[in-house]
């Protein structure tokens, strides 16, 4: 396992998360290029059924990150992103969903060196886990008996 | 069918340098329903978008995918650019190969393929894009400024003289801030007061500015052009239409003990107050925290004296509900006080003072009137130590940053001293000497040169007392860092500056970012610096970061013809990148069941309900409906939608959901 690069989608906000991302760049911090960024204009956009999604498709890690409570551009939306999250994880958990494979994090937009660090991080570790290919095993075989029964 | 042009910007060298923007193109240029792929120096230069407008019009374009910075820096230019070229605007959308891929990996092919991706994935949702009209919404040509400082007065007087209305709120019961506090200015050592004062009687006076002092921000709503601001008027407890402000009360007051804040500490004022004597406006307050009557229930001394009968015990705080087109934030800075400093004995030994104290010390309106005299016996201090970076530049003190003025204020305090104290001698341990600005190190070259001040380059380590003396151990990195002892009658820290507090609560009450140690944040370190992130709320002094008066003015300034650009036009134009309720034919109407869990979760108020009715008025459905006008579009709604329902301009469930699809799948 030790050429595996995972694949990891971030789901992140325009104005905290985003735009940390994008300090990131303009500090010249390097971080791992396995994360690709899905902008959403507030992590209360992120519909979580969007991660499974990810998972289906192909994505081994998944890092949700906005910003800090109490900060949110539109007031509530990362409140109701954490009450979701907190409702998501115990449901995926107790599904079978390896929940290490999911970073929930807040980086503002003045926290460009923790944004490459969160990347580092949750990369490092989906190193270690290896593909995601249990998941992706389970929703293809499902479709695929799905339609066989038809 | 779809016809996607894409356009690789190669940003100079910034995006070239590790991605290979050719290959991009090529690769890009080969997928389905991508008409036009081309690679260019610098897309958003004016050849540069000549090629987009030239290929909307040659390829017919259905959307544009312009691979290059950050949509947060050059969107508009790039939709501008497709406007031009007879595309709708809304057709466009940027993949950020700069900040998100070339500036934060290696060259390398991964790289590459990492910016194929991207621009992959935005080509997939370009092609679920919908042309969109921009919303157009009112402008209240009311400005609110946030705090009366010299930043605040700036701004307000710059809106107020272009013909706009002005709200200024400050929180304590006279505008001037820290300004008002200081003795003379560098580097010209002009009397602070002396031209900070006529500008607060302009505020108080001009037609266009109402002023609430003793007040504060309560909450704030609405967006640019519509906020709607609640401001607490803290009770002063008498009738500011009645009061003459004679003053009377203020001296028959019997609790005379209470630290004055204006002198900072170095002085004592009564409960009833007026802070100081240019206050404006010139009425006191009772400070119902040490008032005798609010504590004991009995004294109203106050009442008793007053001339015109106007103190009123019982008046509450009143709640003003305004409405606000822009606000520019101006609350200022702090210093660091006391207990920070334990190894300096500053809050032990009362010879230890900081710079605002030295300042009010050699003010002529000061506890001393402008005497330098020791706290602690009144005696004029023969040796007096000031010390630079008293917190400031201090990793270790958690401050890392340098505070601006520290270098400018201790050159001008050791020079005031040597005015004040002929026969006296000055120290300054001092790290750097910091003097950029216009004619700032000439300034720090006359306190040393023709003042005499002994610059010792070097820290101090400790501070005690003996004898009555401060002995101050530091070193002399000159003197290859030789040990220096100094017997001081009194020493003045430069603590460092900080933000103002209440500057968090502030910045989360308007929604504006902050940084690590509160200050607020610009939208741009250099292109951005007056604007937030926030559209309508700008900046103004040093509650963006220390800063000394002639930038606090520039800046303040700034905001000020930020704010008339934006009340120029009675109307301004929204992105309509807001939410929308399906609509269908009868009997469905809409796919929304009208269960209206979204209303309890939008921060705007923005969902409304719409009855469908048969011809005699019978309601048959209920459903929800997004005030296009009050929808900001954060999309809470979207995720939390139970039937799928509602949808997001600009970032539908198809469009991200083909987003994810491209990104992780190989093509």
């Amino acid at each position: 396992m030790s050429d595996f690069e995972p694949k990891v989608v971030a789901f992140v906000c325009n104005w905290c998360t985003y735009a940390g991302a994008d300090l990131t760049g303009t500090s010249r911090i390097k971080y791992a290029s396995n994360v690709k960024i899905i902008r959403f204009p507030c992590t209360g956009r992120i519909d979580f059924m969007l991660l499974l999604k990810a998972f289906a498709n192909g994505a081994d890690g998944i890092i949700v990150s906005g910003c800090h409570p109490n900060d949110c551009h539109y007031t509530s939306g990362n409140f109701h992103a954490k009450r979701r999250w907190i409702m998501f994880k115990e449901l995926m958990d107790f599904m079978g969903v390896d929940m290490n494979r999911i970073t929930f994090s807040w980086v503002s937009a003045a926290e460009g060196a923790k944004w490459a660090d969160v990347v580092n991080t949750t990369v490092t570790r989906l190193r270690e886990m290896g593909p995601y290919v249990s998941y992706r095993d389970l929703v293809n075989k499902s479709v695929e008996e799905e339609v066989k029964n038809e | 069918m779809a016809r996607i042009g894409v356009f690789v910007c190669h940003c100079g060298e910034n995006i070239s340098a590790t991605v290979d923007c050719g290959k991009v193109a090529e690769t890009i240029g080969k997928l389905k329903h991508v008409a036009y792929s081309t690679d260019y120096k610098y897309m958003c230069s004016d050849p540069g978008q000549t090629i987009i407008k030239d290929a909307i019009k040659e390829h017919n374009l259905t959307g544009v995918v312009v691979s290059a910075c950050s949509p947060r820096m050059h969107e508009p230019t790039f939709r501008k650019a497709c406007a031009e070229g007879g595309l709708n605007p809304f057709l466009c959308e940027m993949a950020n190969l700069r900040e998100h891929c070339s500036w934060v990996h290696e060259k390398n092919d991964l790289t590459t393929e990492k910016a194929i991706d991207i621009v992959r994935s935005q080509v997939e949702k370009v092609k679920l894009n919908s042309a969109l009209q921009p919303i157009k919404v009112p402008v209240t040509r009311t400005a609110l400024v946030i705090g009366g400082g010299i930043a605040g007065i700036q701004s307000a007087l710059d809106i107020a003289n272009c013909g706009h209305k002005v709200v200024m709120v400050e929180r304590s019961p006279s505008i001037g801030g820290h300004m008002s506090q200081l003795s003379e200015t560098f580097p010209t050592l002009d009397c602070s007061q002396c031209i900070l004062t006529p500008r607060m009687v302009e505020v108080a006076q001009h037609p266009n500015i109402t002023l609430y002092t003793y007040a504060e921000i309560e909450s704030v709503e609405g967006f640019i052009g519509n906020f709607k601001v609640k401001i607490r008027k803290k009770a002063k407890s008498l009738d500011e239409k009645i009061c003459t402000g004679c003053g009377l009360c203020t001296t028959k007051c019997p609790q005379k003990k209470i630290p004055n804040e204006f002198e900072q500490g170095m002085g004592m004022r009564p409960a009833i107050y007026i802070p100081f004597p240019q206050a404006v406006p010139n009425r006191p307050v009772i400070d119902r925290e040490h008032c005798t009557y609010y504590i004991k229930g009995k004294c109203k001394v106050c009442e008793i004296v007053c001339p015109t009968k106007a103190i009123r015990f019982d008046q509450p705080d009143e709640i003003l509900e305004l409405e606000i087109g822009a606000i520019v934030v101006s609350t200022g800075f702090d210093i660091k006080h006391a207990d920070f400093f334990p190894e300096y004995g500053y809050g032990k030994y009362k010879d230890i003072i900081d710079g605002l104290q030295f300042e009010r010390l050699a003010s002529a309106s000061g506890p001393t009137t402008g005497a330098i005299l020791r706290p602690s016996d009144g005696q004029v201090p023969k040796n007096i130590v000031f010390i630079a970076c008293a917190g400031s530049r201090d990793p270790a003190k958690g401050i890392a940053y340098c505070s601006k003025i520290c270098c400018m204020y201790t050159a001008k305090h050791a020079m005031l001293y040597k005015h004040k104290v002929h026969e006296g001698k000055a120290h300054v341990f001092y790290m750097d000497i910091r003097s950029g600005g216009k004619n700032y190190d000439e300034f720090v070259r006359r306190a040393i040169e023709e003042d005499h001040v002994n610059y010792i380059r070097g820290r101090v380590s400790t501070i005690y007392e003996r004898d009555g003396k401060l002995i101050v151990k530091g070193v002399d990195t000159l003197l290859g860092a030789q040990p220096v002892e100094i017997v001081a009658d009194m020493v003045v820290l430069a603590t460092a500056g900080i933000a103002s507090s209440g500057a968090e609560e502030l910045a989360q009450k308007l929604h504006v970012s902050y940084d690590s140690h509160k200050f607020f944040a610009e939208a741009h370190p250099k292109l951005k610096p007056v604007e937030t992130n926030t559209a309508g709320i700008f900046l103004a002094g040093a509650c963006q970061n220390p800063k000394d008066i002639p930038d606090t003015v520039s800046q303040a300034s700034g905001a000020a013809v930020k704010v008339a650009a934006l009340f120029s036009q009675s109307e301004l134009t929204r992105e309509p990148l807001v939410a929308a309720v399906n609509r269908s034919g009868p009997p469905m109407y809409s796919t929304c069941v009208g269960c209206f869990l979204c209303q309890s979760v939008c921060p705007y108020q923005a969902i409304e309900r719409e009855d469908f009715k048969t011809r005699d008025g019978k309601i048959i459905k209920t459903v929800a409906k997004i005030n296009e006008g009050l929808c900001q579009g954060c999309g809470t709604c979207v995720a939390l939608c139970r039937s799928k329902s509602i949808d997001l301009q600009g970032y539908s469930n198809n469009q991200v959901y083909a987003e994810v699809v491209a990104l992780l799948n190989e093509y």
